[in-house]
C-alpha cells in the first residue's frame, strides 16, 4: 500500500480516496460523493489531486470515482460537514488543533 | 531581590463564601470558613512556627510545635488541625507557648546531627529556622542517649538522596507521596523511638520501591533528609526564574532555581494553573539533557549524506543551506520545499517557521507532530462540536463523578494531572477504563475502576457504537440537553443508527471481546452516574478510524448531556508542550493561524498585507506526503525543526526512502538524532531554559517560557528561523519574541488581548482572548456550543485494513512510559535511563509459552512491513493476542514494524494495530546491525579524532 516502484505515490492515493470515500458511506451514496469530494477538494495538494484527477477513474470504488469526476470537471463543492468550515478572517470560533 | 521560598501558609486554602472573622494577637482577620488558625495567622504576616505542616496538604497535627492558647478553649491546641471560629481569640505567643515549644525542639534535636554548617541545607532548613525560631539554647538531655544519628544514606535514586539520621518523622514525605502524587510508596515504619521512613518494604530502597521519582517527598522535606543531589554538589540556589515545562502537554510551571547561570533545581512553582505545585519526574529532575556531552552547539554542513559533518561558522552554514534552496526552487519550484514545525519549540518559533516556509519558500507544505497523534481530534471535535479545543481545564476533574478514559495512560503520559484524578477517584469519583491493557489505573493504590473494557485493537469505534446502543435504547439519553443545544434532525439519525440491535453488546461482543454485561454497566455508569467526563489519548486517534472515534465520543458526551459545565466534557489528553499551540500557529498544510483555510481570500489578504508577499492558496503536502512526493521525486527540499520523523513516524523504511531521495535536508535540533543521518545541514538549537517565549498547554493555556541562560549554541531558536528566512531574502528585524507575539495578536482573532506584558502580570491565560472574553475562557460552550448547534455524526464501524492471519497472528499496539519521553532524545541523555533502558515486549504468558520465550529472552517481532528485534516481558497486563512495546530508543526500531495504514480523514498513523508474529531471536536482525552502522557513519564529524587517527561518531 505504500509508494510502488513503479506507481509511485499513486495506489496509495487510490487507496486514501477509497478510504474517504468508505467512511462516508453512512451518508448515503451522493451525498458521501459530495463529502468525498469536499475533504479532497480542501484537504489534498495540487499534485495530488493533479495524479489522481489523470488517473484511471475504474480504479476507484464507487462513490470516491464519481467525487473525483466532480472535482476533475473544476467544480468545488458545497461543505459537506463542519471539518471543511473554517474560521472567517476576524472569526474565532473554529479549531482543528490535533 | 535574591532567593525566596514562595510562601507556605500551612494548610490548603478553604473553598467557602461564608467568611468568618477573628482576632488573632490583637489583629483582625477575616477568611473563608474552614480556613485554619495557622493560616488565618500566616496570610496576615503572622508566622507561628511549624514542621509537619505545609500547604499542599492536609493538617496531620504530629510536630506539636504550633500549639496556641485561645480564650474559652481548654489546653494549647494545635493551630494547624483548628478551624477559625467567629470571634475567635488567639495567642500565638505566651511563655507558656514558648516553654512548650522550646521542649518540643530540645527533643527533635536531641536526635538530630548538629552539622549545620556543612549541611546541604544549611540557611535553608525549616528545623534549623524554628530552633531559632523558639530561642533553642541548649538541649538538657545531652547526646549520649539511643538515636538514629548512624542511620544508612539511601543514595539509589539517581537525582535525590534519603539521609534517614537527619529525618525527624514529621511524614511530610509519607503524606505527599499519598496524597499529592498518589502512588502510597512511603510509610512510617515501627512506632515511637523505631519510628522510620521507608519506601515500601523494609528490604527495598527508593529505586527498588514503587517510587516514581516525583520529587513530592524532596519538597515537602522540611530538613536535609530527603534532598536533590544537585543541591549537595552545587549548593543552595541564589535566584529563581518562573518557566513551564518542555515536556508533556500538562504545561508544569517550575521555578529554575539558579546559582549564576548554573541551574540548580528546578522546583514546582505552587500558582502554577496546570500543576498546582506538583510535578513528575521528567520535569523536576530530567533537565540534564541540556549539557549532555552529545549536545551540539556549532553548525555543520556536508554535500553527501555519506560525508562526515563539518563544523561551520553560522555564516557559512546559512549560506550552504540557502544556496541549495534557491537552486531547488528555481529549478523544481516552490512546491518542492517544505518544512515541519516543532510542537517542542514556542508559539513564536512555531509561527515564524510556518512564515518561513509560507513566505519565504513559497510553498504550504509545513506540517507538525499533531500530524501523528491528536489531528483526528482537530477532525473529530470540529466536525461535531465545531472546534476542537479541549472543552474544559484541569481542575474540571475535581468537579467529575465518573471518569471515562479511552485509550490514554495518564500516570505514564500525563502524571501530574493524573494525580489530580487519582485525588478525586479516591474522594469517591468512579472509574471506567477502555484499554486494551491493564494500565495501572485499573488497579492501584486505594483506586478501582468499576468497569475495565479491554477491546481488541481497532474496535474503538465498535465499542463506542455499542454504548451508545444502550444509551438510547434503554432511555439514559439526555432529551433537554439534546433538544436546547443539539440538531435533533442529526440526533434523529443518530439515534435510529446506534439503536438497530447490530449494533448491541451483545452482537458486537466477537468483534470486541468486551463482555456484553460488562459494557452494558460500564455505558450506564457514564450515562447516570453525575457529572460524567471523558479523558482520552492516543489509543483513541491513532488508528484508521481515529476521527471517527473521537466524533464517537464526542457522539457520547452530547447524549448525555455532559458538556458545558465543570466536571464534565470530552478531553483530549494531548502529548506535546506546545502541540496545542503548534496547532493555533498555523502549522497545519491547509489553513494559516487562527484555523482559517488558505482558500479563504480575506484572511490570505489580511497576511499577504502584513506579510509583504501573496501566498499561495492551495492546500500543501500532509508530512506523509512530502515523503511520497520526494520518493516521487517532486519534493527536494525540508526544514525540520525540533522533530525526529525517522525514529517517531511509521513505516521507518519508507521514511528512510522519503529523506534519502531529497537534496536538501536541514535538521534544526539540540541532538543528531536519527533524522540528521539523512541531512546535509545541521542547525543546533536551544533548550527550553536558553529562550523566551510561550508555550500553549492541553488546557488551551498560554504560559510564559523564560531564558535562565545563554543559549549554548549562541541563538535562541526563533533567532535561527530569522537568520535563514533572511539568508533567503527575506528581511525580518525581530529583536524578542513579545515582537513575534505580537504580531500573532494582530493576525489571530483567538490571541488578539494577549501580549507578553500581559503574560507578566497574569501568568498564564486560556485563549481565547479578545473583546469577548477579557479574561480568557477556561471552560467552553457554557451556554451553547461555539458555532451553534451540537452535531451528532453516524459514525459505521469500518474494521482496520491491517488483518492478523497465520503468519501473522498477534496484534502490536504501542505507547509511552513514565521515565521516557517519545523518542527519548531528551529523556535517554539524563539518568532517567535507570528506569527505562531499552524498549520491551509485554507478551501474555500463553503466547510466551506458545513460543517457547521466557521473561527476558530476545524476540524478533515481525510485520508485513518489517522486522526488529528486542526482549520480551512475560505479563497479564495484556491480553492473549495483544503484545505492547515503547518507541523511546532508537536501536529499538519499533517503527520498521508499524504501517503506512492511518486514519481516513487526517492520515495519523495507526500505530496502535499490527499485525505481527513474535519468535525467539539470537539478537538483533541485520536492518538493526545496518542501520546503526549507517547511523554511526553517518554522526562522524570531521576533525574529531580517535586515539587510532580513525574519526570518532558524534554519539
Amino acid at each position: 500500500m505504500s509508494t510502488s516502484a513503479d506507481g509511485g505515490s499513486l495506489p496509495r492515493l487510490r487507496y486514501m480516496a477509497d478510504q474517504i470515500a468508505r467512511n462516508f458511506l453512512a451518508l448515503g451514496h451522493d451525498k458521501a460523493i459530495l463529502a468525498t469530494a469536499d475533504h479532497i477538494d480542501m484537504f489534498w495538494d495540487p499534485r495530488m489531486k493533479a495524479m489522481i484527477f489523470a488517473d484511471d477513474r475504474a480504479q476507484l470504488g464507487p462513490v470516491a470515482g464519481p467525487a473525483i469526476d466532480y472535482l476533475a470537471s473544476g467544480l468545488h463543492p458545497e461543505h459537506q460537514t463542519r471539518a471543511t468550515e473554517f474560521n472567517k478572517a476576524g472569526e474565532v470560533g473554529h479549531s482543528d488543533a490535533g | 531581590m535574591g532567593y525566596e521560598h514562595q510562601k507556605d501558609f500551612g494548610t490548603p486554602k478553604a473553598k467557602s463564601d461564608t467568611m468568618v472573622s477573628l482576632t488573632i494577637d490583637g489583629r483582625a482577620v477575616t477568611v473563608p470558613a474552614g480556613t485554619s488558625v495557622m493560616r488565618a495567622a500566616r496570610e496576615i504576616g503572622g508566622d507561628i512556627p511549624s514542621l509537619c505542616a505545609t500547604d499542599n496538604m492536609e493538617a496531620f497535627g504530629s510536630c506539636r510545635m504550633c500549639l496556641v492558647e485561645i480564650d474559652g478553649m481548654r489546653g494549647t491546641p494545635a493551630s494547624c488541625t483548628t478551624p477559625v471560629q467567629t470571634d475567635m481569640v488567639v495567642k500565638t505567643q505566651t511563655p507558656r507557648l514558648e516553654k512548650l515549644r522550646r521542649g518540643v525542639m530540645e527533643l527533635y534535636i536531641s536526635d538530630h546531627p548538629l552539622d549545620c554548617l556543612t549541611c546541604s541545607a544549611n540557611n535553608d532548613c525549616e528545623l534549623q529556622d524554628r530552633a531559632a525560631d523558639v530561642g533553642l539554647r541548649d538541649v538538657r538531655y545531652g547526646y549520649e542517649g539511643a538515636n538514629h544519628l548512624v542511620a544508612p544514606t539511601d543514595n539509589s535514586n539517581p537525582y535525590f538522596q534519603f539521609e534517614p539520621s537527619k529525618c525527624i518523622v514529621c511524614s511530610r514525605c509519607v503524606r505527599a507521596c499519598a496524597d499529592v502524587q498518589g502512588t502510597f510508596a512511603l510509610t512510617v515504619d515501627g512506632r515511637g523511638f523505631a519510628s522510620m521512613i521507608s519506601a515500601s518494604q523494609a528490604e527495598d530502597n527508593f529505586l527498588s520501591s514503587e517510587c516514581v521519582s516525583c520529587g513530592a517527598c524532596v519538597q515537602a522535606c522540611p530538613t536535609a533528609s530527603l534532598q536533590e543531589k544537585s543541591v549537595k554538589a552545587i549548593g543552595l540556589p541564589e535566584r529563581a526564574v518562573v518557566t513551564t515545562c518542555a515536556y508533556c502537554g500538562v504545561g508544569c510551571t517550575f521555578r529554575a532555581e539558579m546559582r549564576g547561570e548554573q541551574l540548580v533545581r528546578m522546583v514546582p512553582y505552587k500558582d502554577g494553573k496546570a500543576n498546582r505545585g506538583h510535578s513528575c519526574v521528567k520535569g523536576r529532575f530530567a533537565y540534564g539533557y541540556a549539557n549532555h556531552k552529545d549536545r551540539i552547539t556549532s553548525p555543520m554542513i556536508r554535500d553527501s549524506i555519506k560525508d562526515p559533518w563539518r563544523e561551520v561558522t553560522w555564516e557559512e552554514a546559512l549560506g550552504f543551506a540557502s544556496g541549495k534552496i534557491q537552486a531547488i526552487k528555481e529549478q523544481h519550484g516552490a512546491m518542492a520545499l517544505g518544512g515541519i514545525t516543532s510542537s517542542r519549540c514556542t508559539n513564536e518559533e512555531t509561527f515564524l517557521v510556518q512564515k518561513l516556509i509560507r513566505s519565504v519558500f513559497g510553498a504550504n507544505n509545513v506540517d507538525t507532530c499533531a500530524r501523528v497523534c491528536h489531528s483526528p481530534t482537530g477532525y473529530g471535535l470540529k466536525t461535531t462540536f465545531g472546534t476542537s479545543a479541549g472543552t474544559q481545564d484541569f481542575d474540571s476533574v475535581m468537579d467529575t463523578d465518573v471518569v471515562l478514559l479511552i485509550g490514554a495512560n495518564p500516570t505514564d503520559g500525563h502524571p501530574v494531572f493524573a494525580s489530580r484524578m487519582k485525588q478525586r477517584l479516591r474522594q469517591g469519583a468512579k472509574l471506567i477504563v477502555i484499554d486494551p491493557r491493564r494500565i495501572d489505573l485499573v488497579r492501584s493504590a486505594h483506586i478501582e475502576a468499576a468497569h475495565h473494557l479491554p477491546l481488541q485493537p481497532g474496535t474503538n469505534v465498535a465499542v463506542l457504537t455499542a454504548m451508545a446502543h444502550v444509551i438510547v435504547t434503554e432511555g439514559l439519553a439526555n432529551e433537554a440537553f439534546i433538544n436546547e443545544r443539539c440538531d435533533t434532525d442529526a440526533y434523529a439519525e443518530w439515534a435510529a443508527f446506534v439503536s438497530d440491535a447490530k449494533h448491541s453488546p451483545e452482537t458486537l461482543e466477537p468483534v470486541t471481546r468486551v463482555p456484553a454485561d460488562e459494557l452494558r454497566g460500564a455505558a450506564r455508569l457514564y450515562a447516570t452516574g453525575g457529572n460524567a467526563a471523558i479523558y482520552y489519548g492516543l489509543g483513541v486517534t491513532e488508528h484508521s478510524q481515529g476521527s471517527s472515534t473521537v466524533m464517537a465520543i464526542a457522539n457520547l458526551a452530547m447524549a448525555t448531556g455532559n458538556i458545558g459545565r465543570p466536571g464534565v466534557g470530552v478531553n483530549p489528553l494531548r502529548g506535546q508542550n506546545n502541540v496545542q499551540g503548534a496547532c493555533d500557529m498555523g502549522s497545519f498544510p491547509h489553513e494559516l493561524p487562527g484555523y482559517r483555510h488558505l482558500s479563504d481570500g480575506a484572511t490570505r489578504e489580511l497576511f499577504e498585507k502584513d506579510w509583504g508577499v501573496s501566498l499561495d492558496p492551495n492546500p500543501g503536502l500532509r508530512i506523509n506526503n512530502m515523503l511520497d512526493a520526494a520518493v516521487d521525486g517532486s519534493f527536494k527540499a525540508i526544514y525540520i525543526q525540533g522533530e525526529d520523523i525517522l525514529q517517531s513516524d511509521p513505516n521507518t523504511q519508507h521514511v528512510a526512502a522519503g529523506l534519502e531521495a531529497m537534496e536538501c535536508v536541514i535538521v534544526h535540533d539540540l541532538f543528531l538524532n536519527e533524522t540528521a543521518n539523512y541531512a546535509h545541514v545541521f542547525l543546533p538549537g536551544s533548550t527550553f531554559l536558553e529562550k523566551n517565549g510561550t508555550f500553549t498547554n492541553a488546557e488551551r493555556r498560554i504560559q510564559p517560557v523564560r531564558r535562565v541562560m545563554d543559549p549554548a549554541n549562541g541563538y535562541e531558536d526563533w533567532e535561527v528561523t530569522q537568520l535563514l528566512a533572511n539568508a533567503l531574502g527575506a528581511q525580518w528585524h525581530y529583536t524578542h519574541p513579545s515582537q513575534i507575539l505580537d504580531e500573532i495578536a494582530r493576525l489571530t482573532p483567538s490571541f488578539a488581548g494577549v501580549s507578553w506584558a500581559m503574560l507578566e502580570e497574569r501568568g498564564s491565560i486560556q485563549w481565547p482572548v479578545n473583546e469577548k472574553f477579557p479574561e480568557g475562557s477556561p471552560v467552553m460552550h457554557v451556554e451553547e456550543f461555539v458555532r451553534g448547534k451540537g452535531m451528532f455524526v453516524v459514525t459505521d464501524y469500518v474494521p482496520t485494513d491491517e488483518k492478523t492471519g497465520p503468519r501473522y497472528p498477534l496484534l502490536l499496539t504501542t505507547g509511552r512510559i513514565l521515565s521516557q519521553y517519545n523518542v527519548g532524545a531528551q529523556t535517554r541523555r539524563t539518568a532517567n535511563t535507570v528506569w527505562h533502558a531499552e524498549d520491551m515486549l509485554e507478551m501474555h504468558p500463553t503466547d510466551a509459552e506458545n513460543r517457547g520465550l521466557n521473561d527476558g529472552d530476545w524476540a524478533r517481532l515481525a510485520s508485513r512491513t518489517g522486522e526488529t528485534t528486542l526482549r520480551v516481558t512475560v505479563t497479564d497486563r495484556v491480553a492473549p493476542g495483544v503484545v505492547y512495546t515503547t518507541f523511546h530508543h532508537p536501536a529499538t526500531q519499533a517503527n520498521v514494524v508499524t504501517t503506512d495504514f492511518s486514519d481516513w480523514a487526517t492520515n495519523c498513523p495507526e500505530y496502535k494495530v499490527t499485525a505481527v508474529q513474535v519468535m525467539p531471536s539470537n539478537g538483533p536482525t541485520d536492518w538493526q546491525e545496518d542501520y546503526r552502522e549507517q547511523a554511526e557513519r553517518s554522526r562522524r564529524i570531521a576533525g574529531e579524532m580517535g586515539a587510532e587517527g580513525m574519526m570518532e561518531p558524534a554519539e
